[in-house]
Order: C-alpha cells, then structure tokens, then sequence
C-alpha cells in the first residue's frame, strides 16, 4: 500500500505497510493482518524477557533522541510496589514531522499494541498517549481503537485473558511545541503548565505523578509489536550501515520535491536515493540547495553533505547534523536561506517556554537580528553577534529548545555566509520591511 | 548520628559539606557567593535562571549550583572563564529589555541586577536597534505593585505563593519574551503573608506601596531586631532614615521565620515614629505637672515605694522588653503585687508550608517573658485588684476607658513609665518617660520560649530611658552606685540572680538568633545544645 503515494522498490514497509488502507484500523481488520499476535505471545513471556527482545533488535527512540529503547525500559525500577506509568509521545510538534500522524490514522491497533507490550514491559498498568491538539483525525481514529480494542479485551482490567490490566488513555494536547519535550509533557498531562523539568530526577526515578514513567515515541512504540513478532535478531539485520542504526526509518519529506510524503526505508539508506529515486528529485530545473534532516532543531546541511549521506543515526551525525525525528526539509536553489532561518528562529521565539533566560530573551533577540537583516539592516557586527548568541544560547539550558534555535542559525552562517551578506551590503533586495 | 560529609573544592578552596547539599550552599560555606536569581533558600528551585551555571570538572556543560548536588572530590569553578562568560550572557539577556530606570526604582541600590551587572555584566548594550518591551504597572494588592518591565521572570513570588503560602494567585502568564507574572482574575494578592513577594523579588519588578518612593536603599540604616507584632517573635530588621523608622523587613532565622514576616508584622511600625511622645520625667505638683530631671524623679519613685501601704498592682504592656518586666517587678520585691501584662489578640494567620510559623492571636511580643518573670496575663484580675491596692505602676500599657475608669477609683498612687501620656490618667502622681523596642536594647522571650535580643535602632526622645533603667536605678537606691545596671545585657544578669531560668545564657550567648530558654533542671544537666529545647 503506501500513503499518499504507492510505496517505492527501494522502499522497506514494515510500519508502513498498511498506510492508505482503511480496513486496517478495525479491531477486525488490524487482526486479520496479523496484529494483536505480539501482545498475546509476550503476555506468556516475562517482562525481562521482553525487554530482552528489545535490546537485541538494537531499536531506538524514533523521537530525537536516538536513545536505546531496550535500555530505557530496563531503567524502570522493579517492583518497587509504585505505580508505573507508560506515556506515549504522540505531540509531533517538530516542524517537518508527520511520521506519527499516518501511524496513528492508518495503524491505530498497530501502536496500541506496542503501547501494551511496552507497559507489560515495564510493570505500568496504564497508558497515556499525549495526542497533539491539531491531530483531531487522528485523535478520532485513536480514540475509537482505544473503544473497539477494549470492547474487544486486548485492553482493559485483563487483557486477552492474561489477568494484567492495561489502560490507554488519550490525552490531547493544546498547541504548545515545548509539550512534545517528554518532561514538559509529563506537567501538561498533569495539569499544570508545560514547562520543561530539570533532570535529574530523570522519569525513570520520578516522572508522571512523582511515579517511575517511560516516555516513548509514537513510531518506536509502533515498531515493537515486529520486534516481537519476529524477533530480535530479524530486526536488527535491518542495517545497510551501521550496526548501531537498526530497523526501519519512517522519514516525513517536505518541501521543494516531487513526492513529499513518509518514506520507510532501511538503517543506512543514502539520502541521495531517498530524494532523487523515492521522492522523484527535484522540480525540473531546480538543484538541491540545503536539507534539514531531523525535523527543524538540527543543523542545516549543505546540498554536498545530503547527497553524500547514510540515514541512520551516526550516518547523519558524520555530516554535521542529526536524525532527529527524521522530517526532512528540502530546499532548493531557489530558497532564501535567511529568510528560512529567520522562520525557523521566529518559531522557537514564539514557543519558548519562558523559564530559562538565555531561551526566553535569546530566541526573541536572534529573530529581531535576522529580521534587521532581512530589512536591509544588517551590519557586519551581527555575525559575532549571532554566533555569540547562539553560543550563550546551547548547552546551558533546561531543554534544549534554545539550542535547537541556534542550530540552524550557526549552521547557516557557516554555509551560507554569502547570502547574509547580499542583504547586509544591499546586494540583495530587502525581504522585509524595516523594522 | 553524624552526617555523611562530603569534601569539594570550589575556588581553590576546601569546604566539607553534607551528604546531599547542593552546590551553592556548599560554595557559600567556603565564603562564596555563586551569583543568582531563581534560587532561595527557603524555596524549591527550579534552576530556571541560568545565572548560577559552574563549571564542574569532568562535566560536559556547566551545571546548574542550585539544583546540583555535590559529590566527593568534586572540582567546582565559579571564577572559570567558562562560567563568567555564561553569567555575562545571563545578564545581557536579563538587561536587554530592563527599563534601567534605576534612578526611580525603590529597589536600586539593593538590587541583585544592580549588583551582579557591575560586578561582571557587558559595560554596553548590543540591543541598541530595538525598542523595549513595555507594559504598565499593575495593582497586585494592598500592598503590592507589579512593575513588568522590570521583572527577570525568576518566579520567586510565584513560587512563595504557590509552594510556601499555598494560595497560588500569580503565575507565569504566556511564552517567550512575552511572558510576564500574571495573578488571577478573581484575587488580589492579599494574602496575609502576600508582602514576601517584595522581599523576595531580586529586583524592583515587585514592590510595597508603604515604601513606594519613601527612601533610597543606600540612606537607610539597619538594625536587627525583634518583630514586636505577636508572639512568633520573627526576626526582623528595622529599616531607619533620619532616626525615622520607614520599613520592616524579615531577618533570617531559621528555625523562627525563616525568611519571612506577616504583612502585619511588617506594617506595624507607625507607633515607632509618634511625635507626642513624654520627653521628661513628670512629677505632679497639685493640680498640675512639672518635669523635672532623673534624680528628682527617681526619689520620688523611691518615696512612693517605700511609702506604700498594701498592695500593688503592675499593669504592663506586652512590648515591655524582659529586663523592663523583670526590674520593675523587682524594684517592688518587698510589696505584695499584682502584675498582669496585656494581651491584645487577633486572628491567627499561619504560613502553610512552615510548621510552626504564624501571626499569632497573641499581639504582642513578649507574654512568655512576662509569665517567666511573674506577670499574669488575666488583666481583669490586675483591675479588681486595684480597688485595695496602694500603688499602680502603669508600664506603657494602652489602657481602654475601663482600664481607666478603674485607675480613678483605685485609692492607690499612680506611676507611670511610658511614652505616650493619656490625658485620663492626668491624676498620676509621677510619670516617666521609657524608649519603645526601637529606641533601646532589650530581649523578649517568643511563645517557644527563645530569648532573642533586639537592637537600638533610633535616638531616644529628650530624656526617655529604657524602663529597665529606671526600676534598676530604683532598686539600687540613691547616689551613684555600682549595681545599678547601665547595659541591657547588665539588666539582664539581674534576671539572673531572681529568676533561675535566665541564669543559662547571656546577651553573648543569646547572639543574633537567640536562644531556647530550659527549666533550670535541665539547663544544669551539663548539655551545651540548648536549642534541643525547640524541638
């Protein structure tokens, strides 16, 4: 199948599968595929049996971080007679990002799946998954799974018989881009504002409600239910590259390309094929010009870099930037890449938190400069003033949201200096108004 | 059990700390001073400032001291270059939209923006192309103003109010360099401890309506005291300009107040600064009165006492230091006497989070000193006694109309030590003029029993001296005479030798956080740890 657009040769549809297939989001439809098979097999295993499993696929949070998925659930303290929670990252606020939307409106029953194996997993009885707001479709889709698959007992006080009690709850988001930050996350589910926690206690230790709490990602969750299904071992073998990077990768692709879309493809697939075979390269006449890989909090990298690059996880890291989440921004020669900047930076100023200072006053101030720039008001001196900015605007925060609004902006002055410098000699028209 | 200590070196310098102790407590013990705004002892930190980042060997960023706990062997630098340049950004960042209105602002001069900006801030701005970020002053209560423009958003007031007064009416209120304190639509801050939030604010963002443009930081003069409000007795400190006394503010003690005071507390000052105030000893001559100097005055006490048939009755204020009380019920030792202090009362107002911190219904300071050195506090029992009694010795108490009315019927003669002259009491045969708590030295004894001493903080008025000085120069008789007491501290050691309980301690040993006051038994148990006695 494949959604919007059938899937590629080059493609690997293992989480994509069904995407584009309505059948697939009844209870009936998704067990007529296979599903709910993973969840039954490991209720007869042990929790450390399963986790076991995970680690020897070498899965990894498909949210940002690239943190081990095995490792992260053998944190959570055993038990220890608190309560455990399981919360599931489903805000996908990263500009650049719709991986977790499809799986969510074509897979409902595929994610609550892993959402239960990891409960089971990790000693939680209840489930939250943290549905950003504007996902009111796939908050529909959800919120009838979590229905049918209660209705149906592979949820509820006994789930498929097996005397273990795993609740889903769907909590919706309102809008916030720092509440996909997973502690931020943690105080919005709670009630109050959500603003980013110091760590450590890290949620492990203390998390939802003071209680020992994963937060997983929509697709790491989604991708569990394979792992289960056909073991460790099988999902691990999905390495073009890196033994380190394993599986399948859904990447959102946006922006100046012939077929955006979610691609699935394996660990260790070259950019290269990505953009000009799958998503059928650029307009005619058009050349690539830069790519932000991980969603918009990355580095960006030059058109040299992409095509030169493996995706997976050290693949991108090698070129200066990072997976991330995996929406990529493709932009081509006909990009201002101030003004992209200047979008980018404009976002995080509106969506800081306001807690920690450099973020707070910093993300304003480096938008107001870009700004000035693009008002034909740049100086010379705002190049040390923006490296200088984002220098005191990485590494010395809570989150990282300040840092991934430096990002761009230093990456950007390195590769492509010159064209802030036909706005501030006046080599190029004024973008905006003067301000 | 002994504490898990931990060593560190931060600056070059040694320091062993508990097991646990965070960062920029350990950095102070060693006599550094790690700047920062969010963080406050008596509050939960959330790190949120960034000013405090150090640099921590071995660590790949720099750490927050507030929130980071110290580890053994641990290498910390709070002078490195890392680490100065951080806090350099910090306050660019803080200043860039700061009015720096300094020159209006209440709080310049004890400002930590002020402070740590000269210390190591940029000496220019690099935001000269944009305008500031305003908005307008806001009412936040009875005694509080917002200034938003001013605010560094180190949420200390949201947190007192949140964590510490558990009525959580401000917040942070939208994102970005658009957020701002925000208070709810339906309260004021009018919490009975809401005037915290002044203190607390490291700037001049939150400030008192009392003290509004009254006096600048740098004229005051400040002296450690007692709060006189209530029986808590909260340490304060009395704020003066001119010999004038313009605000209270809390003084740490940590196992009293903490870092806090009421609101009442705080506004209860006014009656320091009264202007008709007795300045001579008065001795009444027929129908009239004629001042006349302290030696006069003093026989004539001496001839009151002595000539008194009966009984007597001493009818004290509350305020009275403990030496006041003490000495003047000495100075009567040979008559049978009634002593009784009053006791104004209110509503209790505690401070949620803080076991055992409240504005007390007790309004008035000293009721344990008094009990402690044979004062009642069933004034009635004072008044029916007056009826057989042959001397009254009225000690600044605030008599009511029926206070007075049983004065008038009493056979006995009036004395009075006071400040204020009542015109009711026209008939006292000799009245003498006392400081108040802010004109002398002295120690009230708080419902926990802890003496705490308290400070001389303005000039007397004319000829006004501490009562305790008066009954001291009564007991020792005329002439010139060694065992008169001439300090508070020597007043103190008087209590001594009558009342056992005192006999423990001294002015050394009460210090500037006082001192729990055991029975007698237990303070010769040989136990050096006085302060058991507050647990």
């Amino acid at each position: 199948m494949g959604y919007p657009h059938p899937s590629h040769p080059k493609e690997n549809p293992v989480l994509s599968k069904h995407f584009g297939d309505p059948e697939a989001r009844t209870y009936d439809g998704w067990v007529k595929r296979g599903g709910y098979e993973g969840l039954k097999k490991i209720l007869r295993l042990t929790p450390e049996a399963v986790i076991e499993e995970i680690k020897t696929s070498g899965l990894r949070g498909r949210g940002g971080a690239g943190f081990p998925t095995g490792l992260k659930w053998s944190l959570m303290p055993k038990a220890d007679g608190r309560p455990h929670y399981l919360v599931c990252n489903a805000d996908e606020s990263e500009p650049g990002t719709f991986k977790d939307r499809e799986i969510m409106r074509w897979t409902p029953h595929g994610l609550l799946e892993g959402c239960a194996i990891a409960a089971y997993a990790i000693g939680a009885e209840r489930c939250y998954i943290y549905i950003r707001g504007e996902f009111t479709d796939p908050y529909k889709i959800m919120d009838q799974a979590v229905e049918e698959a209660t209705a149906r007992g592979a949820l509820g006080d006994n789930a498929f018989g097996s005397g273990k009690r795993i609740e889903v709850i769907l909590h919706r988001g309102a809008g916030a881009y720092i509440c996909g930050e997973e502690t931020a996350m943690l105080n919005s589910i709670e009630g109050k504002r959500g603003n980013p926690r110091i760590k450590p206690p890290y949620p492990a230790q203390a998390g939802l409600f003071g209680m020992p709490t994963t937060i997983n990602n929509v697709e790491t969750l989604a991708a569990v239910p394979h792992v289960v299904m056909r073991g460790g071992e099988w999902y691990k073998g999905l390495s073009l590259s890196n033994p380190k990077s394993t599986g399948t990768k859904l990447i959102s692709v946006c922006g100046h390309i012939q077929r955006p879309g979610n691609y699935e493809v394996t660990m260790g697939t070259p950019m290269k094929e990505l953009i000009y075979d799958m998503c059928g390269g650029m307009r005619p006449g058009r050349t690539l010009k830069a790519v932000i890989p991980g969603g918009s909090s990355v580095p960006i990298m030059s058109a040299a870099e992409a095509e030169d690059c493996l995706l997976d996880y050290e693949g991108v890291v090698a070129k200066g930037s990072m997976l991330g989440s995996a929406g990529m921004i493709v932009m081509d020669d006909t990009t201002d890449m101030v003004y992209q900047i200047w979008r980018l930076a404009r976002f995080y100023a509106h969506e800081s938190c306001a807690q920690c200072t450099q973020c707070r006053e910093g993300t304003a101030w480096t938008t107001r400069i870009l700004e000035r720039i693009l008002a034909g008001k740049g100086k010379q001196e705002h190049f040390q003033l923006l490296l200088d900015l984002s220098d005191n605007m990485t590494g010395k925060t809570i989150c990282v949201l300040s840092d991934s609004c430096a990002a761009p902006i230093v990456s950007g002055i390195q590769k492509f200096r010159q064209e802030f410098e036909a706005y501030i000699q006046g080599a190029r028209e004024p973008a905006l108004a003067a301000v | 059990m002994t504490e898990e200590l931990v060593t560190v070196t931060i600056d070059g310098l040694q320091v062993s700390v508990p097991k646990g102790t965070t960062i920029i407590e350990a950095a102070k013990q060693a006599g550094i001073l790690v700047p920062h705004y969010c963080y406050h002892p008596s509050l939960p930190s959330p790190a949120v400032c960034r000013m405090c980042l150090v640099e921590v060997e071995k660590a790949p960023k720099l750490m927050p001291a507030c929130v980071t706990a110290v580890a053994e062997g641990q290498v910390v630098r709070v002078d490195s270059e890392k680490a100065k340049k951080a806090r350099e950004g910090v306050l660019e960042l803080l200043l860039i939209n700061h009015p720096l209105d300094c020159p209006i602002c209440d709080q310049a001069g004890e400002c930590e923006l002020q402070d740590y900006v000269f210390q190591e801030g940029r000496a220019g701005t690099r935001y000269s192309e944009y305008a500031k970020r305003f908005s307008p002053v806001e009412d936040f209560g009875p005694d509080v103003l917002y200034v938003p423009n001013r605010c560094i958003l180190c949420t200390r007031c949201v947190r007192f109010m949140e964590d510490v007064a558990e009525d959580p009416v401000l917040n942070v209120s939208d994102r970005g360099d658009r957020a701002y304190i925000g208070i709810s639509s339906e309260q004021l801050l009018d919490h009975p401890w809401a005037g915290n939030v002044v203190d607390l604010c490291p700037v001049g963002s939150l400030i008192s309506k009392d003290f509004l443009h009254k006096a600048r930081a740098w004229e005051l003069d400040k002296t450690a005291s007692v709060c006189p409000g209530c029986t808590q007795g909260c340490n304060i400190t009395i704020d003066t300009r001119d010999d004038i006394v313009v605000r209270l503010r809390p003084r740490p003690n940590l196992e009293v107040n903490r870092h806090f005071i009421c609101d009442y507390g705080r506004m209860n000052y006014r009656w320091l600064n009264r202007g008709d105030r007795i300045e001579a000893p008065l001795v009444r001559d027929g129908g009239h009165h004629v001042a006349t100097d302290w030696d006069t005055a003093l026989d004539r006490l001496g001839q009151l006492i002595r000539g008194t048939s009966g009984s007597a009755v001493i009818l004290a204020t509350g305020r009275a230091s403990t030496e006041s009380l003490g000495l003047v019920r000495r100075m009567l030792d040979r008559i049978s006497v009634t002593a009784v202090v009053q006791v104004p009362s209110g509503e209790e107002a505690p401070l949620a989070a803080v076991p055992n911190l409240a504005l007390r219904a007790e309004r008035t300071p000293n009721v344990t000193g008094a009990e402690l050195v044979g004062y009642g506090s069933d004034w009635t029992a004072g008044l029916l006694e007056l009826a057989s009694a042959g001397l009254v010795i009225v000690l600044d108490a605030e008599l009511s109309q029926s206070d007075l009315n049983f004065i008038a019927q009493s056979p006995a003669s009036v004395v009075l030590l006071g400040t204020i002259f009542p015109e009711e009491l026209r008939n006292a045969d000799l009245v003498l003029p006392i400081t108040t708590m802010a004109e002398e030295n002295g120690s009230y004894v708080n419902r926990d029993r802890r003496i705490q001493r308290y400070n001389q903080a303005k000039s007397q008025p004319g000829m006004a001296r501490p009562a305790w000085w008066v009954a001291g120069e009564a007991i020792a008789g005329p002439g010139p005479s060694a065992s008169a007491p001439a300090t508070a501290a020597e007043a103190f050691e008087l209590l001594g030798e009558r009342w056992p309980v005192f006999a423990a301690t001294s002015y050394d040993d009460m210090g500037f956080t006082g001192r729990v006051l055991m029975e007698p038994a237990i303070a010769s148990g040989g136990s050096k740890s006085a302060r058991v006695g507050t647990l």
